[in-house]
């Protein structure tokens, strides 16, 4: 059993938990990512390693609720423990060649994106750091950003924040004054990832971004992960979950990530009046 | 000398059991079996223990069934084999114990492996945890290899911990076999059996990635590592379409279905598709198990697309006889060469080719040649690659010395020693996809060779 030490509210939908797990925290490095499973008839979901902190043996995750098993997942307390975390699964960043370096984040995006502009900073790269949220109440982490970065810039859809508008209208300014970076990491929804791959292919600029496919093992074994990138197929969890940018094949994942929206519904029907069920299930 | 015919088993109506996930083959009832285990010849040289791969005593346990002594024979069993209600369930007997019976020519041999089920109910529930202080020994993989590498292990005197990257023990015995064949609540009991020997398993523990075999040896203080990490990597064909909705390996297929549960959803929140008309490719039992699983899950029609003809297909007879009694249907010397979808991303059909068959090839049955201009095209919405799996790299990649073969499998000798000092390796990592006795026959040989080596560094 994985105990929670700690449980914060980052924003509306988004908690953040510090789990204890002294052999994973000995162990992850930015990039990895772990796999939940919060309760026996739960689902296998795979979450960013957010932060670490080796000395205390604790791991932390950031998770959204979009769904009935990350809801499951946020319902839980301080004190309460997830039955099963499997990790450091996928394989860690490289941050060690870099100079300059542009990391663009869009809504939750921010927590799997947090680990590497610190593993970056930590090895003496300059960050210039673009968080973008659907409004100001939505982002999250925005004071650990600052202390991290050289530059921080926020953009919000509705301005309530920021620049308004989406990350890649701050990108693309930048990008047009000065485009002297060594790459993007950029970390998100889907969309935001293929539009920011779009725009730094046309000033050649290598972007890594991080998938968040469909898993079921996270060890290579089912091929549920698959992505095609550059042409072939690659298994998100063993060969990534960081990819070249330029190279997937978004629109592809996409239509995966449709996979299962009617059997979604049926959970939510499944649950309707649904609190007396959660908690049942725990 | 015994003229009476093989007694039958009885099974669940196939009109019933398709719209189920309960167990196929009922079991013998205790006249049933004593009744088979009379036919037994007592022979002076058992053939049929040449065709056990962990040497169970067959003629003995099968007397004392015959003598209604049914504690005493699954006793007789489990010294030599950990796992019996799995291997009389799993095991290809008609290749194996079944096929050495000095009956088989008669075409009744003595139902071995029924009478093993049999067995496996009785016997001492309460096992006594040997003393364990020969020294610590580590086994990576919870299935069948490992798992009968850490019970002789265990029984022989050693602190054994095995490490398991999924949240449940068993490999294969629990994420692959179906339900229906294999209930999991039998592989469960099997598997604490192995823990009341004070066998450890620790769950959720990826080695090669939370800790490395070197770790183990070097900083643990495990006198020697036993991998028995399988051939869990699905292969695909790498035809076009094969990332559509709806196209799935078999590995990923019967993991939502087995381990995670899925066929009891909502109840269990892992999703799965199914289609109206499945197609899965390949002639194996992983092919059979899909099949028969996407009917149960609701299909309309589920298909076999297989490239060569029935006679060539290496599922067991016996499932592939069960698959068309219930309805699977078999479309053979076809093979797919191209997934069709629709916008949305979702399978709608299957390219195929026909075949013929030609001059045998290395494996001596006929090699399937494509008709050339044969192409057609078949409806289907949902379509499942079984078609075979790789070795697991994911330790190795950790462990450079652990030498491997151009398959990926671990180069080991016979008693299953790797090319890395202590690391012996045994099972489908070993010998790719084949077998669960296979597996448990390189486990046991590896536990003595380990024991061997154990002891031959500390007389030094
Ligand atoms: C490597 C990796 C790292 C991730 N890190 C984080 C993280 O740090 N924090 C976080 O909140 N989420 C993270 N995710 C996404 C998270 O796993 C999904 O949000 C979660 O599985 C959704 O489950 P659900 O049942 O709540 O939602 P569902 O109701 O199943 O789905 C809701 C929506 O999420 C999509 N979805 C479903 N399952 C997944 C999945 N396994 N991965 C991605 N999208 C999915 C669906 O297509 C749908 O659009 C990560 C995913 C991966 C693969
Ligand atoms: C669908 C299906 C049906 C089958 N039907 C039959 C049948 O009827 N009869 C028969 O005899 N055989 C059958 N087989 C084959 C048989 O199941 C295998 O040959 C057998 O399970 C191999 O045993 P193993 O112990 O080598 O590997 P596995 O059973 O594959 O177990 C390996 C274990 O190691 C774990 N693992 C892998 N990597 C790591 C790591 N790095 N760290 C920790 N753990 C790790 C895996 O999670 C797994 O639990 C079938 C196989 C399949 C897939
Ligand atoms: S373990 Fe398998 S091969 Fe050995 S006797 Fe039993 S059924 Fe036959
Ligand atoms: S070979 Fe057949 S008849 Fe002879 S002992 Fe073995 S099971 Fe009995
Ligand atoms: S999640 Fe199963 S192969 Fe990647
Ligand atoms: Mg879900």
């Amino acid at each position: 059993m994985y105990e929670i030490v700690e449980k914060n509210k980052l924003a509306p939908e988004i908690f953040h938990f510090e789990v204890k797990a002294p052999e994973i925290a000995a162990k992850a490095q930015a990039g990895h990512f772990l796999i939940l499973r919060a309760v026996e008839k739960a689902e296998r979901i795979p979450l960013t390693i957010a932060d670490y902190d080796r000395e205390q043996g604790t791991i932390d995750i950031v998770v959204q609720e979009v769904g009935y098993s990350s809801q499951q997942i946020c319902d839980f307390e301080e004190g309460e423990a997830f039955l099963d975390v499997v990790a450091p699964l996928g394989n860690p960043i490289e941050t060690e060649d870099y100079d300059r370096v542009i990391c663009v984040a869009g809504g939750l995006g921010a927590a799997p994106l947090y680990p590497k502009v610190k593993s970056l900073v930590d090895h003496g790269a300059e960050v210039t750091t673009i968080l973008g949220a659907q409004r100001a109440e939505k982002l999250i982490w925005e004071d650990r950003f600052a202390d991290l970065s050289e530059d921080l810039y926020i953009a919000t859809d509705d301005g309530s924040r920021g620049t308004e508008g989406f990350v890649t209208n701050v990108l693309e300014e930048l990008l047009s004054e000065d485009n002297d970076y060594d790459a993007v990491i950029a970390i998100g929804p889907m969309i935001m990832m293929q539009a920011v791959s779009d725009l730094t292919a046309e000033y050649d600029l290598k972007t890594i971004v991080s998938l968040n496919t469909l898993m079921v093992d996270g060890t290579g074994m089912c091929g549920g992960c698959r992505v095609t990138v550059g042409e072939e197929t690659k298994f998100a969890c063993v060969d990534g979950p960081a990819f070249d940018g330029h190279e997937v094949d978004f629109e592809e994942q996409r239509r995966r990530k449709k996979f299962y929206e009617e059997h979604e519904e049926e959970i939510e029907e499944h649950h309707v009046g649904g609190e007396g069920c959660r908690v049942q299930a725990k | 000398m015994s003229k009476q015919s093989r007694t039958e088993m009885e099974e669940l109506d196939p009109r019933v059991r398709v719209n189920n996930f309960a167990e196929v083959a009922q079991g013998y009832t205790p006249e049933q079996a004593v009744k088979e285990a009379k036919r037994c010849l007592q022979c002076a040289d058992p053939k049929c223990m040449e065709g056990c791969p962990v040497q169970i005593d067959i003629p003995d346990f099968i007397e004392l069934i015959a003598e209604e002594k049914f504690d005493a024979a699954a006793e007789k069993i489990k010294e030599k084999n950990n796992l019996p209600a799995i291997c009389g369930r799993v095991c290809p007997q008609e290749d194996q114990c079944e096929l050495k019976c000095v009956l088989e020519s008669t075409g009744e041999p003595i139902a071995i492996g029924r009478l093993e089920r049999f067995a496996a109910n009785y016997g001492e529930d309460e096992v006594t945890k040997p003393v364990q202080d020969k020294g610590k020994v580590a086994v990576v993989g919870a299935g069948p290899a490992g798992l009968t590498a850490a019970a002789d292990l265990a029984k022989m005197g050693y602190k054994v911990t095995v490490f398991e990257s999924f949240h449940e023990a068993g490999g294969v015995l629990k994420y692959g076999i179906p339900e229906f064949r294999l209930p999991k609540e039998v592989v469960q009991e099997e598997i604490d059996q192995i823990k009341k020997l004070g066998v450890e398993i620790q769950l959720n523990k990826v080695v090669g990635k939370i800790k490395s075999v070197d770790e183990l040896m070097e900083q643990e203080g495990y006198q020697a590592v036993f991998v028995g990490t399988g051939a869990g990597l699905p292969k695909f064909l790498g035809l076009e379409g094969e990332n559509l909705n709806g196209v799935y390996s078999a590995n990923e297929f019967l993991t939502r279905v087995n381990l995670m549960k899925a066929y009891k959803f909502p109840e269990y929140k892992t999703p799965v598709y199914v289609g109206n008309k499945v197609a899965v490719i390949g002639g194996g039992n992983v092919a059979m198990d899909a099949a028969r699983t996407a009917l149960r899950l609701g299909a309309e029609e589920s298909m076999i697309v297989y490239r060569r003809s029935r006679e060539q297909m290496p599922a067991r007879e016996e499932e592939i006889e069960h698959a068309e009694e219930e309805g699977i249907q078999f479309q053979l010397l076809r093979n797919p060469t191209k997934i069709l979808g629709n916008e949305d991303g979702f399978v709608t059909g299957l390219e195929c080719i026909k075949m013929e068959l030609g001059e045998p090839d290395d494996s001596g049955r006929r090699r399937p040649i494509a008709i050339e201009g044969s192409e057609f095209e078949m409806d289907a919405d949902m379509v499942i690659m079984a078609i075979g799996q790789n070795p697991n790299p994911i330790l190795l990649d950790d462990s450079p010395e652990i030498e491997t073969t151009d398959w990926g499998t671990i180069k080991t000798d016979e008693v299953g020693q790797t090319t890395k000092e202590g690391v012996f390796a045994g099972g489908d990592i070993v010998t790719g996809a084949a077998t669960v006795i296979e597996a448990m026959g390189a486990g046991k040989d590896a536990a003595e060779a380990i024991d061997e080596y154990i002891q031959s560094k500390d007389d030094n």
